[in-house]
Order: C-alpha cells, then sequence, then structure tokens
C-alpha cells in the first residue's frame, strides 16, 4: 500500500471552509491538553472564557475593542500575503500609525477640531504606509528578504515610540506616567457601546471595498496574478515592482490605521499599553481567513474573544492571560496541515510488485 | 588593552547563544528547510532550561532539556513542510508565535507556588565561569579563556560543524539536497530522511542556544528573554553564507553591538537609551541590505542554497 498525491485542478472549495473550522477545533482540543496539565478543567475553562468574551454586551463591546485593530491589521496583512510578500511588520506599521495620529492630535492643534480627527488618522496611515513601504522598495528594487526587514523594523518602531512617551512627548502633568498629554476631547473617534467605537465600521466598509477591488477590478486580478504566477504576470505586461509597491503601501496604510483609531478612540493619547502584539495575531488571521476580506472580519472577532476570553481567565480563575495566545499559537499548525488537502487528492494505491 | 579584552568578553558571552542557534539554522537551512521558528523554539529552548534547572539542580538536564523542547518544535515544522509540503514560511513563523505564547504561559505556571507559579525573579543553578590558568592572564587572548563551558563547547563545535558540512560525505550529501533535491534523489539519496535529520537537528542546537541565555548569559527566566534574537539569527545565517565558520565572525560583531550598546549605557551617553537599543535591528536591516545588493549579480559562495523553502516530493514532473 502507498499513499499518493494528486494535485487537484482547482482548490477545493468544500474543503477550504471546512479546514479552518476543523482547526479552530483542533486548537482547543490541544489547548485543552495543556489546561488539563495545569489542573484545570478543559471544558469549565472554555466555558469561562466564552462567557468573559461574548457573555453580555459589556464583554462582547469589549471583544470589538480588540477586533477592531485586529480586522485592520488583519486586512493589511492579508493583502500583502496575496502577492506572497511575507509583511510580518504589522506591529511597526502599527505603532507608527499611532504616532503619526498623536502627532497631528498634540502638535495641530491650530487646525480646526471637526479637522483634527480626519487630518491625523490619514497622516497615521501615511506613516504606516511609509513604514511598510520602506521593505516593500527594498524587496521591489534590490530583492531583500522582506520577512526580516519587515520584522527588524517593528523593534525599531516600538522602540521610537518609547522614546517619545518616556521623553519629549512626556505628559508634564502625568506624574511620571509614560504617556503623552491626551488628545483633545472633541477629536476622540465616538464610541457607541461601552468602549466599542465607529472603527468597527470603518473597518466592515474597508473589508467590502478590498472584496471588490481584489475581485471585481482589473489591478485586483494583476495583483491576484502577482501573487500565484509572476512569470505570467510579467508577461502580461503586469509592472511587478510597481504592484509589490503599492500592495504595500496599502498594507502598512491598513495597519497604521488600526494604529490611528486605537489611539483616537481608546486610549486618547501615545502611551505605553499600545503596544500590543495585534501586528502579529493579524498573520493568524490572514491566514485563518484564506486571504479573503470579509472572512477575515469574522476571524479578527473570533481572535479578539481568545484575547478577551484569556483575561477574564486571569481574573475569574487566576490561569495566565496568555492561555488565549497559546490556542492562537496552536492555529496554524492543524490549517497547515490541512492545506494539503485542499491542493492535493489523496489516493491509497495498492503497491504493485515491479 | 583593558578596554578591549573587556568588550571582547561581554562579546563572546552574548554572542555564545546566536552562534549556537545560528550553526543549527545553517544545517537546517543547507537541507532546503527555511525555519523561521528559531525565535519560539530559543524561546521555548530557554524556558525549559531554566525550569529544569529549577527543579532538578542538574545543568546537565537543562541543557538537554532544551534541545529536546527545540528538537520537537523542529520535529513538527519537517512535518509541517516536509511532508505535508505546508508552506514554510508561515509555519515557522506559527513556530515563533505559539512558542512565545506558550512560553509566556508556562512562565507563569511551572514556578513555585510561593512565587503564585510564576518563574520571573528566580534564581537557579547557573554555569560558572572557568578561567584557564596562566593562558588566561594574557590580554586579549584572556577573553577567550574566561568563559562558561557552553562556550568552550563552541571552540570544537564550529570547526567541527564546518569539517562535516564541507569534507566529509554526509556534508555533501546534505548540501546537495539543498542546491537540487531531484539530482540528489537521482543518485539514490533519500531527501525526506536528510531534511527531517537536520532540521530536527538544527531545532536541537537552537534550543541549546536559548539554553546558554537563561543559564548563563542573564540568569533566570523573564518574559521576551529572547528579544528578538530568533530573528537576528535568521539575518546571521544569510550573513555567514550558510558556512558554520564565517558565521563566528557575524555572531562577534551581534555579540560586540550588545556589548558596546552596555557599556555606553553605563557611562551614561547623551543618546538616549531607545536609540542605542535600536542598533542591533537596523544593523541587521542594512547589512542584510548590503549583502543581498553585493552577492544578487551571481552565484557565489554567499549565495542561498538553490532549493532553499520549496517542498520536493518524486511524484511532482
Amino acid at each position: 500500500m502507498r499513499i499518493v498525491l494528486a494535485k487537484r485542478e482547482t482548490r477545493s472549495q468544500i474543503i477550504s471552509t471546512l479546514v479552518p473550522i476543523i482547526s479552530f477545533l483542533v486548537s482547543l482540543i490541544l489547548g485543552g491538553i495543556v489546561l488539563a496539565f495545569s489542573k484545570a478543567n478543559p471544558l469549565d475553562t472554555y466555558v469561562y472564557m466564552f462567557r468573559g468574551a461574548f457573555g453580555n454586551w459589556m464583554a462582547f463591546s469589549e471583544t470589538l475593542v480588540k477586533a477592531i485593530p485586529l480586522m485592520l491589521t488583519g486586512l493589511g496583512v492579508s493583502l500583502a500575503f496575496r502577492i506572497r510578500f511575507w509583511n510580518i511588520g504589522a506591529e511597526g506599521q502599527y505603532v507608527w500609525g499611532a504616532i503619526g495620529t498623536a502627532w497631528v492630535m498634540l502638535y495641530w492643534q491650530f487646525l480646526p477640531v471637526q479637522a483634527l480627527l480626519p487630518f491625523s488618522l490619514l497622516v497615521g496611515m501615511t506613516a504606516g504606509a511609509i513604514w511598510a513601504g520602506i521593505p516593500a522598495v527594498m524587496k521591489a528594487v534590490w530583492k531583500v528578504d522582506e520577512t526580516l526587514t519587515t520584522l527588524m523594523l517593528n523593534y525599531v518602531a516600538i522602540l521610537f515610540a518609547e522614546y517619545l512617551y518616556y521623553g519629549p512627548w512626556r505628559d508634564p502633568k502625568g506624574y511620571g506616567f509614560p504617556g503623552s498629554e491626551p488628545f483633545p476631547r472633541e477629536a476622540w473617534l465616538p464610541r457607541f457601546l461601552g468602549r466599542a467605537h465607529w472603527g468597527l465600521f470603518i473597518a466592515i466598509i474597508i473589508a467590502f471595498i478590498l472584496f471588490f477591488v481584489l475581485t471585481r477590478t482589473k489591478w485586483g486580478l494583476e495583483i491576484q496574478m502577482i501573487g500565484k504566477n509572476p512569470d505570467a504576470a510579467r508577461c502580461l505586461g503586469v509592472n511587478i515592482k510597481w504592484g509589490i509597491i503599492m500592495v504595500l503601501l496599502l498594507s502598512g496604510a491598513l495597519s497604521g490605521l488600526a494604529g490611528g483609531i486605537e489611539v483616537a478612540a481608546i486610549a486618547h493619547r501615545l502611551q505605553k499599553g499600545i503596544i500590543s502584539g495585534y501586528g502579529y495575531t493579524a498573520i493568524i488571521i490572514a491566514w485563518m481567513s484564506q486571504l479573503n476580506p470579509i472572512a477575515a472580519l469574522f476571524v479578527a472577532i473570533l481572535m479578539a474573544g481568545l484575547l478577551v476570553g484569556g483575561d477574564q481567565l486571569q481574573m475569574m480563575i487566576g490561569l495566565p492571560a496568555a492561555m488565549g495566545l497559546v490556542i492562537q499559537g496552536l492555529l496554524l499548525f492543524p490549517l497547515l496541515a490541512g492545506t494539503i488537502f485542499t491542493e492535493y487528492k489523496i489516493r491509497i494505491k495498492k503497491t504493485k510488485e515491479v | 588593552m583593558q578596554l578591549i579584552t573587556t568588550l571582547l568578553l561581554v562579546t563572546i558571552r552574548a554572542g555564545t547563544s546566536l552562534l549556537y542557534a545560528t550553526l543549527g539554522e545553517v544545517y537546517t537551512e543547507r537541507s532546503g528547510i527555511l525555519n523561521l521558528g528559531v525565535e519560539g523554539m530559543m524561546m521555548m529552548g530557554a524556558l525549559t532550561a531554566f525550569t529544569v534547572v529549577y527543579r532538578t539542580g542538574n545543568l546537565l538536564f537543562g541543557v538537554l532539556a532544551a534541545m529536546l523542547a527545540g528538537g520537537c518544535m523542529a520535529l513538527l515544522h519537517a512535518f509541517l513542510s516536509v511532508s505535508m509540503r505546508a508552506n514554510q514560511v508561515v509555519s515557522g513563523l506559527s513556530l515563533t508565535l505559539f512558542g512565545t505564547g506558550f512560553a509566556s504561559y508556562l512562565g507563569q505556571r511551572l514556578g513555585p507556588a510561593e512565587n503564585s507559579f510564576n518563574l520571573t525573579g528566580l534564581t537557579g543553578e547557573r554555569f560558572p565561569i572557568i578561567k584557564i590558568p596562566f593562558l588566561g592572564d594574557i590580554p586579549v587572548l584572556s577573553a577567550f579563556l574566561q568563559q562558561d563551558v557552553l562556550t568552550y563547547l563552541l571552540y570544537i563545535i564550529v570547526p567541527l560543524a564546518w569539517f562535516y558540512l564541507y569534507r566529509t560525505r554526509d556534508g555533501l550529501s546534505l548540501r546537495s539536497v539543498g542546491e537540487n533535491p531531484r539530482t540528489a534523489a537521482a543518485v539514490g539519496i533519500n531527501v525526506t530522511k536528510i531534511r527531517y535529520t537536520y532540521t530536527v537537528l538544527g531545532g536541537m542546537l537552537v534550543g541549546l542556544g536559548g539554553a546558554h541565555l537563561t543559564l548563563a548569559y542573564t540568569p533566570g527566566w523573564s518574559e521576551n528573554i529572547t528579544g528578538g534574537r530568533g530573528w537576528i539569527v535568521i539575518a546571521l545565517v544569510i550573513f555567514s553564507g550558510w558556512n558554520p565558520a564565517r558565521a563566528v565572525f557575524g555572531a562577534i560583531l551581534f555579540g560586540g553591538i550588545n556589548a558596546v550598546q552596555y557599556r555606553m549605557q553605563a557611562a551614561g551617553t547623551v543618546i538616549p537609551a531607545s536609540f542605542l537599543n535600536m542598533a542591533p535591528y537596523l544593523l541587521t536591516v542594512i547589512v542584510l541590505a548590503a549583502m543581498t545588493i553585493l552577492s544578487r549579480k551571481k552565484k557565489t559562495s554567499f549565495s542561498s542554497p538553490s532549493a532553499l523553502g520549496t517542498s520536493f516530493s518524486i511524484e511532482d514532473k
């Protein structure tokens, strides 16, 4: 007997929807084993986590608060992954978005107050786009490996933000707290449920626009082609260098917007707590959603639920909040193992004697 | 002279974990498997090493446990990228995400009850610094001879690793699998077996590098102890041109940055600490760009294994 793999002509739709769902269940089971070793009842723990994240409106609003930046960074990362550009720098782009937005909010207050919010978010997006643009240009022009450059720039961005809120931007009236002065109250991004804010609608609208652009426009199809078959794209006259740079500017802008919205709606200042790890969870979201913008919205809510549920765990039964991260980390393994079923047909053949 | 000796001393100490992990990843990538999980494997290595030593008081057990942890994670990567033909970039990233998350969880779980199950802030056995008599008093040279056992071990491992890769039959098979698995398979080399073996071996060395962090360099566990070292290792592999001997220079360069940075901070410079801390990350980006630009024209001794990051199967045409 011998296992034979045959490449499928097209990816199986049913299997590619099933695989993420099964992967999630598998990661819960594996997480359950970790919990059992920690002398916690896995089932009870999951019920706590679920209630903590979705049990009532307040809990759900906190989940949304975390889901909004995850949606935007997840969309940004998916976009870059579509052209097989491994942008793992969403964290740094997010931090630059926060810095750019804070800069306008703090130092451009001569602007009319109604203009402050939109303009500051625009500057935040630009800052994120530039931060993603650096590795994009290095890749497009000199073929410099992007996984390393995007990741290294995360550390640089985080250290620069630290320099700002510990140094020149620190609030003199802040009792030594590492953070800037608060933004003007009129320029805050409004909330609608608990701390959940309008960023949600911005993220949803962007996801639908992206879905449309990627599937229905010429540019979107070119992007698909650069990702799937760069040689064919080149033959058809697609400018690949420009494609990479444009996609990455957009990808960075989305992560930048996530950071900008976070400071404009939640923190209301540039402070220590804005560095969150959202940019890394975004990688999981991109892969779980199979790079589909609409699916990314739902996966982001799920991932946010794991984070909020993890926090609840710490408060309710004293298990480390990192349990949420453990389950997230476990997600990709079954997902990756499952890809083989979407791309190959598996047959078991009887070995013939030669 | 005293200053040079001190700087070199700290450089070597800081470079040890980097060099172990770089050697490991060089071997993995030579087989054609790209494992971006170094950061996660190092983190888990650091955690298991410290936990085991804290519990048993035996340094050897700690080192072995770290190698086991790194090896198991690498085995998972080998399974996904060789047998399941998964995307190696994403598989490596997941190892890093999982490793950092799991280490953070275990770090708050495996400690003693009186420290509320936390490992942070505890002290355990550590590798002592052994000074070689007589030779250890010669200026500059003494920097190499006042180190811990794990560092001394490297003085033997590096030449061996080089010799094995370039001067033995097994090393030749390994390199040919990374260059052209189809040809290698045609002459009867078992590509799958080689890729599994060296991915796991690489993971064990990466885990060992992590162990050096918690057992010698900065003894004790703290969250985020690796601080991006695993990623610097990925860059060091490229700088070394996938050559174990040249990996030494990269490890010394980056260990040296750590030493200088530490020195400058202690001396109290006008440059804010944040900017000093950026140095290794910025330097990685700059050197990486320079290396890529210099070696992109033709295949040189600095070029990557041709089949790096691609899956292979005999049935594929």
